[in-house]
């Protein structure tokens, strides 16, 4: 099952880091990333994920990417990919 | 991989539009319920709600955290309890409602409809002992909502039950006169009532419809008025084709979630309801859309064909988004839940006279408007019964959810909490319909050709 996990707050050393790390130790493998920073500060990043084989369930991941979120002080939320398919894909 | 740009198209829809799914509403058949003995019918019917609905809450819930959209409400409609309860031997049908009141309240749900009735061609037993309970269970009970259907364009409009409807809505007001008559906000009387109907008050389960179902009532005010924002100035095709397509995406939230929560309720999935509900929050408005669109102050001169244009392509762009469309599908315009229209009314530039123009175009009819507290039953009942001949003529539901506000006038207004917001209190005509409403009888089916 895939998911999405958006990133969004002010630029700094880390993030990448911080949210790959969290993604590790739940064992979410990451398909594929796009990754800008907007207006020089935005750090703005969109990453495909797989959440099959994680080691906690749905609740877990996202608590843990909502306390990396926190220690790093930017957004970080996960949504099923079928959100997006289903308003952007017909 | 999904680009950036439509990701962030979404985000932005629920994080500063209020893009949500409004309802998932679970539909149960208590067909099977029936019993001659009152306490063991109300009891089955408990049991089979709260078996049926045990994990409707907290399915809910789960889809929200996954799909990161919110649920705004979870409810269940169950079958019309003038049906349900029709083999009991007991003229109080209030113990149902309580019933409905407690399987609620396990189940966690914010509302549950159905304590209803169809007499559209006239009134059996059951229906004429629920009417009569109606005041009495809305008074009693936290969640209950009922309905009643008075006309058809089938069968034409049963004035008896418009002039019942009429007293009933005025008893509501005064048995619940310390909460400024809030029973009747949880009292809808239609004509050509929908059976899939996930939105309250007026949501039951109708005859025809699977043992269980799964209603889904999608929202976005707020996604079509940013929209629009984009096209100012621009023709009326161009701003048709905006609506379609944003009606469109708001559409597939809904169809995603209604199919989710079928498979996983294990229930059937029913419909998603293509309404544009809107809330008290400031950018959850239908009148700021038709605002949008160049009318100064919704209600002036022009809002009838704002709002057909915006009723029409929200349709055109839900349909192909959806693999079953239903319930009421069409613009809401409760004037207490819609902040533009409640300030409008302040204005004294949306009249009812106006709004009932409005609901030839748009589902669903006059729906949350507070009227003087002296406003007699006759008059409610012609305003039924003008709402009722514009349903039946046109072939569309249509319905009067209405409050008779005791002790206020016009300037007054009513606190009802929550989603159903904050009503100005509307002036009615002062002339009345007294001899119009004591005729009785029916009005008949129109006819169906010749239409001008």
């Amino acid at each position: 099952m895939n998911a999405i996990i958006t990133v969004v707050g002010k630029d700094k050393v880390g993030i990448m880091a911080g949210v790959c790390n969290t993604l590790q130790t739940v064992n979410v493998n990451i398909l594929d990333i796009s990754q800008t920073v907007l207006h020089n500060n935005i750090f703005t990043m969109n990453m495909l994920v797989d959440i099959s084989c994680a080691n906690v369930g749905y609740d877990k991941i996202v608590d843990a990417l909502n306390d990396e979120g926190e220690r790093l002080g930017v957004s970080i939320r996960i949504q099923r990919e079928e959100v997006f398919d289903a308003m952007h894909k017909i | 991989m999904i680009n950036q740009r439509e990701i962030l198209e979404t985000l932005n829809m629920i994080d500063n539009q209020h893009l949500d799914i409004r309802t998932i509403t679970m539909g149960i058949s208590l067909r099977s319920c029936a019993h001659p003995d009152a306490k063991i019918c109300a009891q089955r019917m408990y049991d089979k709600i709260t078996k049926y609905a045990e994990n409707l809450v907290k399915t809910g819930e789960d889809l929200e955290r996954e799909m990161g959209i919110p649920i705004i409400n979870k409810r269940i409609s169950v079958t019309p309890i003038a049906i349900a309860a029709e083999a009991c031997e007991t003229e109080d049908y209030s113990i149902f409602a309580r019933a409905m009141d407690d399987a609620a309240k396990a189940c966690g749900v914010n509302f549950i409809g159905g304590f209803s009735a169809l007499v559209q061609k006239g009134f059996t037993i059951g229906d004429r002992r629920l009417i009569a309970s109606i005041p009495e269970a809305l008074a009693t009970t936290d969640f209950v909502c009922s309905s009643v259907n008075v006309g058809s364009t089938k069968a034409g409009i049963n004035m008896d039950a418009v002039k019942l409807m009429g007293e009933t809505i005025k008893r509501a007001a005064y048995i619940t006169r310390d909460r400024d008559g809030f029973g009747c906000a949880k009292l809808v009387v239609f004509c050509n009532a929908v059976e899939d109907n996930p939105f309250m008050a007026g949501a039951f389960h109708g005859v025809g419809e699977p043992e269980c179902a799964i209603n889904v009532g999608v929202s976005g005010p707020g996604v079509v008025y940013n929209a629009l924002k984009e096209v100012k100035g621009e023709p009326f095709h161009v701003v048709s084709e905006t609506i379609k397509k944003t009606a469109f995406k708001i559409t597939r939230m809904g169809q995603l979630m209604a199919s989710e929560a079928s498979k996983r309720l294990g229930a059937e999935f029913g419909i998603v309801d293509l309404s544009l509900a809107p809330t008290p929050a400031v950018g959850d408005s239908v009148a700021r859309i038709l605002e949008e669109m160049g009318i100064e102050v919704c209600g002036t001169h022009g809002t009838t064909a704002a709002l057909a244009l915006l009723n029409d392509a929200v349709k055109k762009g839900g349909v192909m988004a959806s693999s079953s469309v239903g319930g009421l599908s069409g613009a809401f315009i409760p004037v207490s839940e819609d902040e533009g229209m409640i300030a409008a009314a302040e204005k004294g530039v949306l009249t009812l006279d106006k709004l009932e123009a409005m609901t030839c175009v748009c589902s669903v009819g006059l729906d949350m408007i507070a009227v003087p507290g002296d406003t007699s039953a006759e008059t409610i009942s012609a305003i039924i019964a003008d709402e009722a001949a514009i349903g039946m003529i046109n072939n569309k539901t249509t319905a009067v959810r209405i409050i008779p506000a005791p002790g206020k006038s016009v300037g007054d207004s009513i606190e009802m909490g929550g989603l159903l917001g904050t009503a100005p209190v509307m002036p009615v005509h002062g002339e009345g319909s007294v001899d119009f409403i004591h005729r009785g009888g029916r009005i008949p089916a129109p006819l169906n050709s010749l239409r001008n």
